[in-house]
This record gives structure tokens, C-alpha cells and sequence, in this order.
């Protein structure tokens, strides 16, 4: 055997499980294999990405500690509706479909059979070839040079299936949970959702990612989204990891004519977490809104890449985060918007707007336009500041002391995307959360007034 | 009930930076008080000093209320004394509604006075009867604290909030500027309304306009840090027929 050279990381502790699902998968649709067999091949190329300098998407972020753990595969643990509805956001009016690492649970999901919804395990869909899953899957994400998605799709197992069928408005959102169990051993999961949104569908969905598990995990979810003309998806996601484990989570959209994308992301766990979201918006009348919320403390890192690639003309993208930072947390928002020739009469915003709680904090703060049509509205910005003394001092004057007056202020600040989550169960519980972690925010809070 | 003794203020880390040079100021229970004065006369700094502004630094002097130092009280804890201070530019707050920010203001002191806090029912009755009073728009209030208001909502919420409040002490540090004529009676009626036996307020003004429609009981003129001149009301009119001309030939020729 040969040892990858030591740029490639991560590489020989992954293929014996890789070599064991071959194997154990002989049965599987050829597609598939050779879907799997490819991405290997990219992963194999690559590994986890350690290397930073001269390396754009990871110079800000060490995955060194990543590349160094040890994680288990195929173990599912036991997970229950009570620890779901603890820990994350439910509503038993929802279309519920639950993921145990990375494997789809019938019991524990809550699907009411409602018309012109396709949902279940991802691993029937691809059995029976469901709706055009073997032309769709794997498209968006998987064949790119990117290590995560490469590695998620070498696995690709099993995981969530959602279609929604043409002219079909759904009133209630559908939650796709995806949890790691309890056991204590620390795992890797590949969790995996397709979303396949007909021509004018409609639909709500919440992307949730929960742990159980108290030692470190290692999450790499891929999302896949097809929103076809006329179709409508509004996308949450909620990323509540724990504070050991790592999460690089990416999702693809390809949006066709007027079809229309909005997501609010919810980022406050794990230790090091990668939300990658990039939408390609490939028909005239297009339009995707990118925003999200992001807290850290101690000595967590969130980053941000939130790409958007304008193909065709009349189309318009919008991308706001807000960051709260605190102890010695560091956040990155590369935030970049890529504006084809052809795509004239585009209009792309971007902002990244950041409160730092103290002076141990680091953000990196990259917007970005790359724009090669001539008629085309564009702005961007990034902002990062303190809590402002002039204002503490305006709260104090009516009798608030000072924590709870930075309490509220960080609040204030978290309110505008908070507002954004709009299903009542789904917005009391991200309510709920930042308000139970703004005080862990300004226990490790040293810096007053104005940057 | 204030009492204010050779108060001298310089600005926070700055040399040489002293604004406010000998006060001494004596306010009774129910009075109300005009300080009026040229643009950098010191006036606001008056008002912040005793409002505890984390910038200014008392540097010689006195503020005592009901007999009791205050200059090493916060000013949240000031503020549970019963002082007020409706301020000349109120900070805009984006995500902060006005109702949960005086809940939270009246809860605090509460708490410190180790009183009950008034239920959430309650409060939105006092609330909404508030609103009422000072012709705060409604909808206007159910949106972030002062961001995006005028001038003029500006410094009707800064009414409401002393309305909602009921401090024992209220400090207006030039609340009339900037408002137009209907704007500044309803300042004007606000105070007039909570004028009590047992309320005092000290009204800080450039302008004398706003004294036509509050009448004080006293009346200073703050030139350079010092208060020149104490009379009644009638001062306060000769200010608006001679300006400030006479005491700042005054202040100088003592400079």
C-alpha cells in the first residue's frame, strides 16, 4: 500500500470503509456505482483540504484538527420523538422526515400522506429510481472539485427525498431532520437530501441538523435542490451541532425561469462549521435571497460561503448575514456573486454586517462581485463593530443596568433575521435559543463602545 | 430636592477640557427649572452630568439628591432614584421595540426598589393608554426604537418614555429642537400634565419658545460653564428680545 503523499490528508483512514461499502453494494443501480466510484476518485485527490496557503476557499480555516481525528462509520444509534422535540424545533403539523446518522427512520418520521408530496428515504428513491433522481442527484454536488461534497457522494447511501408534483402549493412546511445519535463513539455521517420542486410548487422547508452525541462528530451534509420554472422554495436551515464536532454542510440550487429561491440559516453550533450555499440561477426571471444568522463563542469558527452565479439575464440575488462574536470565536463570510456575459439586466446585493462582543474575536470578511456583463446593478459591503457606548448609555439612563442592556442590544441585533423565520414553531424555538445563548455570548464579553 | 455645589465637569481622558466651571444649583420638590444659554455654554453636559454620561468626569463639586451623593451611581441607578433625562438626539435602536424596552426599564427598577413587577397586562394597559396621551403614532411604536422616526417622533417617544416612567426628576436637554410648533405643545403638555407637588424638572433650552407654553419657576442663564443670572419667567423673555449678547460680554470681560 502506498501512502498518499502528505498534502492529501485524511485519505487512507476513509477508504477502508469506502472499499466495504463496494463491496457490501453489489446489488446497487450502476449509475450509482459509478457516481460513488468518481467521487472517490476526486476525494482521493484531495482529502480534507489542510493546505491553506494559496488555497482561496480554506485560508482562513484550519482543518488540520479535522484531518487528524478518527471517526467510525456505519454505526446508527437509537434516537427518540421526545430528543428530537427537545432539542430542536418541531410541529406535529409538519411533514417530519427524520435522518439517524445518515440513515432514513420511517418511525420517527411524521409524513401525513398529503397530496402532490413525494417524501421518504433516499435510498428507496434510488432503489426504484424515483421521479428523475438518477439524472438529478449528484449534478449539483458531488462532481465538483470539492472535497466534502466528494466525499459525501463516495458514500452516498441514504438519506431524505423530497418532490414536490407540478401546481402543487403545500400550506404546511416540510422539516427534514438530520440528528446524530447519542453513542459515544465519534462518526462521520453523509447526510443527504434531494429536492426535486416541480414547476409552480410550492413549498416551506426546514433543513434541521441536530446532535445528540457529547464527543466530537464529523457531519457532511449535502443538499441538492432542482427548483423548476414557476416554483417557489422557502428554505430554513438550522445548524445545531455540538460544541466538539465539525460540520461542512453544502447545498446547491439550480433555479429555472421565475422560479424563486429564499433561505435563512440559523448557525450556532459546532466547533468548526462550514455553511456552502451556492445557487445557480440558470433562467431568466430567477431570484434567490441568501440570508442568515451565525453566534459564536468560546473558541468556535463559523464561516459562511455563500456564492450565487447569475447565468442568465433578469435574474436578482440577495445575500445579508449577520454575525455576533464572542471569547475568542472567529467567523468568515465569503460572500461572492459571479455575473455570466449573457446575463444582462442582473441586480446582486451582498452585506455581512458584524457585532464583536470582544477583542479576542476574529472575523474575515470577503465580499465579492466578478462581473462580466455590462448592464448590471451590483452592490456589497461588510461591516464589524462593537456594541455602541452612546446607545448602552441611552438604555442605562432609563434604568436597565448594563448587562441587560447589552442583552438587549445584541438582541436588537439578532431581531431583524430572527423575524425572517416565519413558521410559529420554528421561529419560537430560534427565539428561544438566542435567547438562551446570548448570556454564554456576554459571560466572554469584554469590549465597549464604538470601533 | 437636587442640590448642586461648585460642580465642576471636564470631558473623560482630555486635558484642559473643563465644560462646566462652578455650578451651584438648587432645585426644589414640584419646581421647574430653565436653564437657558448660548450654543456651548455647556448646557447638555449640565444635563448628562447628572444623567452619570460615561464620558464627562466631575472634577470638584457636588450633585446630592434628597440629601444623598449620586456622583458614584450609575446612571441605571440614577435612574432608579427617579431622575429622567429626555434627550436631545435619543439613539436609534434597530430590533428594540419601544414597549419591551420599557418594560424592561420599568422591571429593572423594580427590582432594584425591591418593588413587584407590573404584570404584562397591566403594562400594556398603561402602555396603550400612554400612546394615547403623547399622540404617538401606534404603529410607530411597534417598530425598532426610534429607527427611521423624525425628529419630532423622536422626541414624542422620549415623552411617552417619561410618561410611562413617571420619574421624580425629569431632565429635558433641549427637547424642543427640531419640532415644529404642534410637536413642541405637546412636549409643552406632557410636562404640564405630570407637573406635581412632587415632581421637579429641570427644562434645558436655547430657544425660549418652549417657556411660552410651560411657565418656570425659575429661570438661569448658563454662559461658559457658569451661571450668569437667576430670575423668574420675565428672564427668560429678556433673553428673547436681547440674546445672550450682554452676558457674553460678560463672561469674557471676567475670562
Amino acid at each position: 500500500m502506498t501512502l498518499a503523499p502528505p498534502s492529501i490528508a485524511a485519505v487512507e483512514k476513509y477508504s477502508p470503509a469506502y472499499e466495504s461499502l463496494v463491496t457490501a453494494s453489489a446489488a446497487a443501480p450502476e449509475w450509482l456505482k459509478a457516481v460513488r466510484q468518481q467521487a472517490w476518485a476526486t476525494y482521493s485527490e484531495l482529502g480534507i483540504p489542510v493546505k491553506r496557503r494559496g488555497n482561496e476557499l480554506w485560508k482562513y480555516t484550519n482543518l488540520q484538527p479535522l484531518a487528524a481525528e478518527d471517526f467510525r462509520h456505519g454505526l446508527t444509534g437509537e434516537v427518540s420523538v421526545d430528543q428530537l422535540k427537545a432539542v430542536g424545533p418541531w410541529d406535529d403539523a409538519w411533514n417530519t422526515l427524520v435522518v439517524v446518522d445518515g440513515k432514513f427512520n420511517t418511525e420517527l418520521s411524521n409524513l401525513h400522506g398529503t397530496n402532490g408530496l413525494v417524501a421518504g428515504s433516499l435510498a428507496d428513491a434510488i432503489s426504484t429510481g424515483t421521479g428523475d433522481i438518477e439524472s438529478q442527484i449528484a449534478t449539483l454536488a458531488g462532481r465538483e472539485e470539492y472535497a466534502f461534497t466528494a466525499l459525501n457522494t463516495a458514500f452516498l447511501d441514504d438519506g431524505a427525498y423530497v418532490a414536490i408534483e407540478r401546481d402543487t402549493v403545500l400550506e404546511e412546511p416540510v422539516q427534514v431532520v438530520f440528528v446524530t445519535s447519542s453513542l459515544s463513539e465519534s462518526r462521520v455521517n453523509y447526510p443527504r437530501l434531494l429536492v426535486d420542486a416541480g414547476e409552480n410548487s410550492s413549498v416551506v422547508l426546514i433543513e434541521t441538523h441536530l446532535n445528540l452525541a457529547e464527543e466530537s462528530q464529523f457531519s457532511t451534509p449535502v443538499v441538492e435542490m432542482f427548483a423548476h420554472a414557476g416554483s417557489s422554495i422557502r428554505h430554513y436551515r438550522v445548524q445545531m451541532e455540538n460544541e466538539k464536532s465539525f460540520h461542512l454542510g453544502t447545498t446547491r440550487i439550480r433555479q429555472l425561469d421565475d422560479s424563486n429561491f429564499t433561505s435563512t440559516s440559523f448557525a450556532v453550533g459546532a466547533s468548526i462549521a462550514r455553511n456552502d450555499i451556492h445557487t445557480l440561477l440558470d433562467a431568466p426571471g430567477a431570484s434567490c435571497t441568501l440570508h442568515g444568522l451565525y453566534m459564536t463563542n468560546g473558541e468556535q469558527q463559523q464561516d459562511q460561503e455563500i456564492s450565487t452565479t447569475h447565468a442568465k439575464p433578469h435574474c436578482t440575488s440577495d445575500q445579508f448575514y449577520k454575525g455576533i462574536l464572542s471569547g475568542k470565536s472567529h467567523a468568515v463570510f465569503s460572500g461572492k456573486v459571479v455575473v455570466m456575459r449573457d446575463a444582462q439586466k442582473s441586480d446582486a446585493t451582498q452585506k455581512d454586517l458584524n457585532l464583536l462582543l470582544s477583542r479576542g474575536v476574529e472575523i474575515d470578511a470577503k465580499p465579492s462581485l466578478e462581473i462580466y456583463a455590462d448592464d448590471v446593478t451590483a452592490a456589497h459591503g461588510a461591516t464589524a463593530g462593537h456594541v455602541d457606548r452612546e446607545t448602552l448609555y441611552y438604555l442605562e439612563s432609563r434604568g436597565v443596568d448594563q448587562e441587560a442592556a447589552k442583552a438587549i442590544l445584541v438582541r436588537g441585533f439578532a431581531e431583524e433575521i430572527l423575524n425572517e423565520f416565519e413558521p410559529k414553531s420554528l421561529h419560537d424555538f430560534v427565539e428561544k435559543v438566542t435567547d438562551e445563548r446570548i448570556p454564554a455570548l456576554l459571560a466572554e464579553s469584554d469590549t465597549l463602545g464604538t470601533a | 430636592m437636587l442640590e448642586i455645589k461648585n460642580l465642576h465637569t471636564s470631558v473623560l481622558d482630555i486635558d484642559d477640557s473643563e465644560i462646566l466651571k462652578g455650578i451651584d444649583l438648587s432645585v426644589g420638590k414640584g419646581e421647574i427649572h430653565a436653564i437657558m444659554g448660548p450654543n456651548g455654554s455647556g448646557k447638555s453636559t449640565l444635563a448628562n452630568v447628572l444623567m452619570g454620561r460615561f464620558d464627562y468626569v466631575v472634577t470638584e463639586g457636588e450633585i446630592t439628591l434628597d440629601g444623598e451623593s449620586i456622583l458614584d451611581l450609575r446612571p441605571d441607578q440614577r435612574a432608579h432614584l427617579g431622575m429622567f433625562l429626555a434627550f436631545q438626539y435619543p439613539a436609534e435602536i434597530p430590533g428594540v421595540r419601544p414597549w419591551q424596552f420599557l418594560k424592561a426599564a420599568l422591571d429593572s427598577k423594580a427590582e432594584a426598589r425591591g418593588e413587584e413587577k407590573m404584570t404584562v397586562r397591566n403594562f400594556s394597559k398603561l402602555f396603550d393608554e400612554k400612546v394615547g396621551a403623547v399622540g404617538i403614532n401606534p404603529t410607530l411604536v411597534k417598530r425598532s426604537l426610534n429607527e427611521g422616526f423624525s425628529g419630532g417622533e423622536k422626541k414624542r417617544n422620549e415623552m411617552l418614555q417619561l410618561e410611562v416612567l413617571q420619574p421624580t426628576l425629569a431632565i429635558l436637554d433641549e427637547t424642543d429642537s427640531g419640532l415644529d410648533v404642534d410637536a413642541l405643545r405637546i412636549v409643552a403638555e406632557g410636562v404640564n400634565s405630570m407637573r406635581s407637588p412632587g415632581r421637579s424638572f429641570i427644562v434645558v433650552t436655547h430657544y425660549q419658545r418652549l417657556l411660552n407654553y410651560i411657565t418656570p419657576d425659575v429661570v438661569h442663564i448658563l454662559v461658559n460653564g457658569k451661571i450668569v443670572n437667576t430670575g423668574g419667567p420675565e428672564l427668560a423673555l429678556e433673553v428673547e428680545k436681547d440674546g445672550y449678547k450682554k452676558y457674553l460680554v460678560t463672561s469674557e470681560a471676567t475670562a
